[in-house]
């Protein structure tokens, strides 16, 4: 039941091409590193495998199909800028519940405090934000979570304890994880195996 | 005592900011976001400001500047060579003697071309000689200078913005997330810029929350959670199982590294409305006793370093 990028070509509009022919798999439970220079494509492959983007050529497949276009959707992305990823207008409570309702210890182990839930996003730094959309990515539908450069804005104690919680989670259910970053140390300590991407010329 | 007065380019001690915000209709109230904060620099030095996300390091640098929003309060004081930072000393001096590396690359003016953007920075002696040759030294091709900001490339961009505040005789650069998400080489070559300005007599703060990019580039480190200063250590003594460092944050941060452990530490850091009253780490401390919850602990010198603990030793 994997995650499968088969042979994936993309480019934004008549522009240059980003992908070509790209291939990758990622199995249930398994942690994947995505490394590469800025500008070659990581972000873009990410947002291809959770459906925000459709390929020009080949397909994203999940259990060799496509990806559903309505209800909660299996594969996860959490971006790299929480502060966009967020309904400006919505207390961060709506949003969070907006796909499932997490339970209480999911929320403490990533540090939420419930004083926070009926705060506006603008009354969060990004730290406490991203908090919130890792805690929006981990519903009982998630399969596959894409972190996308996830914990880059967090200092250690918090990237380490957001990271411990969401390994723990992804091995008692076996989600599969692409992790796209560019600390080495990082990937080294967490991933199984790692991608690294070149830029298309 | 006499030399180190001689050396200290800044000083700030005691410092504290606490903005003024409307809850409803017009009842008020005040939040402290930068408490008793202590921080020195010497010229010729790389200081690295670390620590968690929200403890106010970008606060400091906008103090410093006095670009703080109009609901901020300021108090403590702030010498610069030798003399105290008004707000008149510091329209005075920002831009001029001391310049801002700002977080993100949107600081630029897009309406404006580069090299025109690097040329406002310069005061005294031929402009477009001088920008010209701090763009050749940046590696920026010819070019480059006709180009607007979002021509240019991430880490051109970021190599724009070292060279505005290079180009004039700034003796204090602050530089505020100068590498976040970048590739290594770029953040590399960012972080050897930094060092070359420092080579040059000038004081350069580095604000970052990355550790490893500090402890390459800095002489020394201070440690800032919920708002002040816990530690500051010499660079080398962020080492082994940072059995060398003051505070249990700072052990807490190096240990948390993925190359050091990956362990992290329960709760998270207190929010700026709700402060305990005593140390601010406390209620995530392990050596926390009643003194700790009680009395905040004063900054002190410990081993060529300075921390704020009662237990340290």
């Amino acid at each position: 039941m994997p995650l499968k990028a088969d042979n994936v070509s993309f480019r934004y509009r008549s522009r240059s091409w980003i992908l070509r022919n790209l291939n990758l798999t990622i199995l249930p439970g398994e942690i994947v590193g995505l490394t590469g220079p800025s500008g070659c494509g990581k972000t873009t492959l990410a947002r291809l495998l959770a459906g925000f983007e459709r390929p020009e050529a080949g397909a994203v497949l999940l259990d060799g199909q496509s990806l559903s276009v309505s209800g909660y959707c299996p594969v996860q992305l959490v971006s790299q800028h929480p502060e966009q990823a967020v309904n400006p207008r919505w207390r961060i409570r709506d949003t969070l519940c907006e796909g499932y309702v997490p339970d209480e210890a999911l929320l403490s182990g990533l540090g939420i405090k419930n004083e926070w839930l009926k705060r506006w996003p603008n009354e969060l730094s990004a730290g406490e934000l991203q908090r919130f959309c890792v805690a929006r990515a981990l519903g009982h539908g998630t399969r596959f979570l894409l972190a996308d450069e996830m914990t880059t804005m967090l200092d250690a104690v918090t990237q380490a304890q957001i990271w411990q919680v969401v390994l723990k989670v992804a091995d008692e259910r076996k989600i599969g994880i692409l992790i796209t970053s560019h600390d080495e140390q990082l990937i080294k300590r967490i991933c199984h195996r790692s991608i690294n991407l070149t830029p298309c010329l | 005592m006499k030399k180190e007065a001689v050396t200290t380019l800044l000083e700030v001690s005691d410092l504290s900011i606490t903005f003024t915000q409307y809850i409803s209709g017009l009842r008020q109230r005040t939040i402290r976001a930068i408490i008793n904060l202590s921080v020195n620099i010497n010229h010729g030095e790389v200081l690295a400001i670390v620590g968690a996300s929200g403890s106010g390091k970008s606060l400091l640098a906008h103090a410093i500047l006095g670009i703080l929003p109009g609901n901020a309060c300021v108090d403590g004081k702030m010498v610069y060579a030798g003399e105290l930072l008004t707000p008149a000393r510091q329209a005075a001096l920002r831009g001029r003697e001391i310049a801002l590396i700002p977080q993100s690359v949107n600081f630029l003016d897009p309406l404006m071309r580069v090299g025109a953007q690097v040329r406002s920075g310069i005061f005294n002696g031929n402009s477009t000689a001088l920008q010209r040759e701090i763009f050749d030294r940046y590696h920026l091709a010819v070019g480059t200078e006709q180009l607007f900001p979002f021509q240019l490339s991430g880490g051109m961009a970021r190599r724009v913005l070292v060279a505005t505040a290079a180009v004039g005789s700034a003796r204090l650069i602050i530089a505020d997330e100068p590498t976040p998400g970048l590739h290594p080489m770029i953040v590399r070559e960012t972080l050897a810029h930094l060092r070359e300005l420092s080579a040059t007599g000038s004081a350069v703060m580095l604000i970052t929350h990355d550790i490893s990019a500090a402890l390459e580039t800095a002489d020394r480190i201070a440690v800032f959670y919920a708002g002040t200063t816990v530690e500051t250590a010499p660079a080398s003594d962020f080492c082994g199982d940072g059995e060398l460092l003051r505070h249990p944050y700072s052990k807490a941060l190096w240990q948390a590294l993925p190359q050091n452990g990956f362990q992290p530490i329960d709760g998270s850091q207190p929010s700026i409305d709700n402060l305990p009253c005593g140390c601010l780490f406390a209620p995530r401390c392990s050596l926390a006793s009643r003194d700790c919850l009680t009395t905040v602990p004063e900054l002190r010198s410990l081993r060529g370093g300075e921390t704020r603990c009662h237990h340290a030793a």
